[in-house]
């Protein structure tokens, strides 16, 4: 019965992939073409990707400024990530959604989120103050990974309806460690749903580092296992991101199905303000990739194509400061929120109790008065 | 014409279906098999496999795709197979479902039905048999209904599905072979309404679900001993009918609540304290419940000494009456 074959060995080679993600500038702003992932870009297209980015990181450092000022009761910073989530934003169309996780800023600016009413959030004054149907922008998700179940949901909802409709979830490298973004791809790949799971694989979970979040060789590789593709992108490369994503949501809107896009990048601030990073990671590090600023590079190459002059920074430093400015008013002005309102949202049709404990609250308050 | 408690339930899922093509059913073994026991039956046959369908077993999945479905605009009605299956799907049921339609500042709402067959009493293996009804009705955001005649789970099963805010939906497993002659379509009582089963003046028994069943029974039996119960069905744990309770404790001055569930921060202990609240001078005893005891479902061949029967809820009747 014995045979001289082989031994039965799996041949993880022919299906995982290259551990060398996608890069299109290198680390010196070059542009390299690669194979498979062609940019379909034009000029205002690559202004435009510089501008969000610029803006990202205004809002971002606005967003601390507040917070240090006692404005904000915390916030999460992207410092670091804006070419990871605005490529990836960059390549949706108008109909598509987003399920963000709780640092989504950028993505939350390429589509058209006020950022002022993100913060609402993080200033305590509402659990969210945007629409989520009216800008297709889910709501924020502190739960680890749970959105990217309403994303599938989503996703699969659009299919079935006929709907020209992508839908593109972020999480981070400590979600993928979550059952639920499990359930959610395996979910969207055995429904074909258009759906594109974009990790942000900043390192770290709070001060955990990636080494102990999984064994996998890397998160891309995790797609085999639901019959999905698994890219990686540079997550520091604006053009990168993009340009997978691009590919992930063309693959999805033909329906071919879900994808997986690993995006190595770097959360160069802390986990949020509340975080002390020099606990958990060097110096050496921290400057290493702050060497690798995903703005810094893609404005070498801007400045190489001719794409950028000082006529452009002063317009998108001037409406960075405008956004700047609009945000400052919204959370200064923000009031503390009525709290009578506590019982409107809960329920459509809400219980006949809470009329009891309106009106308790209702006497507490004038009580105080 | 007698129909069953499962018949009435799969009749309304038809009908719902069959009137709005938003509503979509799915869940493990639903489609093909449908159900483990049935209830979805047919469904998957008549409207196809893009409004009845089967999902990978993951109960998380379940609940978490129903909302992405629910904020584009379609009306899942999803199956937990089993009550401690539910487990798994407790932070997409308490963190998002409940809490969407807040978060959102009223901007999102999820018209979603989450089925779940509960209690136990037929004999079945661990996890199969659990009575989890107090977390969601302790679950701000969630209404929970639980039907103990066929013509309430036809009833209250459509007006689940019509309803604009999340439903879960406890289907008395043990009782989905009662029958009832009745006409469907029916409807009853809306949410928020309990039902006097039976009129009485010695004592109110309290029930929902499966234990309705039970209480009628010990009603019957009391007969012998001289006692005319009243029986009360609450039907929706939340929103909960005060006014129906309190009216019946004014009137016999005596109450017991029973239920399957533990009873040590069971549900049974919100119905007496609202009950304690509003009609203290009315009792003539205290608020009294009858539960399972609080230590884990145990072991089938073990089941009936945990669960509440007749004679259980008779002796607290007893004790009542000794105050």
């Amino acid at each position: 019965m014995s045979s001289a074959a082989a031994p039965l060995e799996p041949d993880p080679m022919t299906l995982l992939p290259p551990e060398r993600p996608v890069q299109l500038l290198d680390d010196e702003g070059a542009l390299h073409e690669v194979d498979g992932f062609p940019l379909d870009l034009k000029d205002s297209d690559f202004r435009d990707l510089y501008r969000y980015m610029v803006l990202a990181r205004r809002v971002d450092s606005e967003a601390i400024n507040l917070q240090r000022q006692g404005q904000l009761g915390v916030y999460a910073s992207l410092l670091g990530q804006e070419a990871a989530q605005v490529g990836g934003a960059y390549a949706l169309a108008e109909q598509d959604w987003v399920f963000p996780s709780y640092r989504e800023m950028g993505a939350a600016l390429v589509r058209g989120v006020d950022p002022g009413s993100v913060l609402h959030l993080f200033r305590g004054t509402w659990l969210s103050n945007h629409d989520p149907i009216a800008t297709r922008f889910g709501l924020l998700s502190i739960p680890i990974g749970t959105q990217a179940l309403h994303a599938t949901g989503y996703a699969m909802a659009a299919k079935f309806d006929g709907k020209d409709l992508v839908v593109m979830s972020y999480f981070g490298d400590g979600a993928t460690s979550e059952g639920d973004p499990h359930e959610a791809m395996n979910f969207a790949a055995v429904y074909d749903a258009p759906v594109v799971f974009f990790v942000q694989n900043n390192q770290y979970a709070i001060s955990v580092p990636l080494s102990k979040q999984t064994k996998a060789p890397t998160i891309a590789h995790k797609a085999v296992g639901y019959g999905m593709p698994g890219f990686r992108a540079d997550g520091n490369d604006v053009l990168a991101t993009y340009a997978v994503s691009r590919r992930a949501i063309d693959r999805a809107r033909a329906g071919q199905g879900p994808s997986l896009i690993e995006a190595v990048t770097y959360r160069m601030e802390a986990h949020t303000t509340a975080d002390d990073p020099t606990r958990y990671r060097t110096a050496e590090e921290l400057a290493e990739w702050k060497a690798r600023d995903p703005i810094a590079r893609f404005e070498t190459f801007l400045e190489r194509e001719g794409l950028l002059d000082d006529a452009l920074r002063g317009e998108i430093d001037e409406e960075a400061r405008g956004y700047a400015t609009r945000m400052r008013a919204e959370v200064y002005d923000a009031p503390h929120g009525d709290p009578l309102e506590l019982f409107e949202h809960v329920y459509v049709e809400p219980p006949e109790r809470f009329d009891e404990q309106r009106a308790l609250l209702r006497a507490e308050l004038e009580g105080r008065e | 014409m007698a129909i069953t408690l499962a018949q009435a339930l799969n009749t309304a899922l038809h009908d719902a279906m069959e009137s709005d093509d938003r509503v979509v059913v799915f869940g493990e073994d639903v489609g093909t098999l449908g159900g483990v026991f049935r209830i979805t039956d047919k469904l998957q046959s008549r409207f196809g496999d893009q409004r009845c369908f089967d999902t990978p077993l993951a109960e998380s999945g379940i609940v978490g795709t129903a909302i992405g479905m629910a904020m584009y605009g379609y009306k899942p009605v999803v199956e937990m197979q089993f009550d401690g299956f539910t487990y798994p799907a407790f932070e997409q049921l308490v963190s998002h479902l409940a809490k969407m339609r807040n978060r959102s500042r009223g901007t999102v709402t999820l018209q979603v039905v989450v089925r779940i067959p509960y209690g136990g009493g037929i004999g079945a293996v661990e996890h199969h048999s659990e009575s989890p009804e107090a977390y969601f009705a302790h679950t701000a955001g969630l209404k929970v209904v639980s039907p103990g005649t066929p013509s309430d789970a036809y009833s209250l099963l459509r007006e689940a599905i019509d309803c604009p805010d999340p439903v879960i939906f406890f289907e008395p497993k043990r009782r989905y072979w009662l029958k009832e002659d009745a006409q469907l379509p029916v409807r009853t009582e809306p949410f928020g309404r309990a039902v006097v089963r039976r009129e009485g003046t010695t004592a109110t028994l309290f029930a929902y679900g499966p234990m309705v069943r039970t209480c009628m029974d010990a009603a019957a039996a009391a007969e012998e001993e001289g006692w005319d119960l009243e029986v009360v069905d609450l039907r929706t744990l939340n929103p909960f009918d005060t006014a129906t309770a309190v009216a019946s404790v004014v009137k016999t001055g005596r109450a017991v609540v029973v239920h399957e569930a533990s009873v040590f921060g069971g549900f049974g202990a919100e119905v007496a304290a609202r009950i304690t609240e509003r009609a203290f001078y009315s009792l003539e005893a205290p608020v009294l419940r009858v539960g399972g005891f609080d230590i884990p479902y145990p072991a089938a061949k073990l089941e009936e000494f945990f669960l509440p029967d007749v004679d259980r809820i008779l002796d607290a009747v007893d004790r009542s009456l000794g105050f």
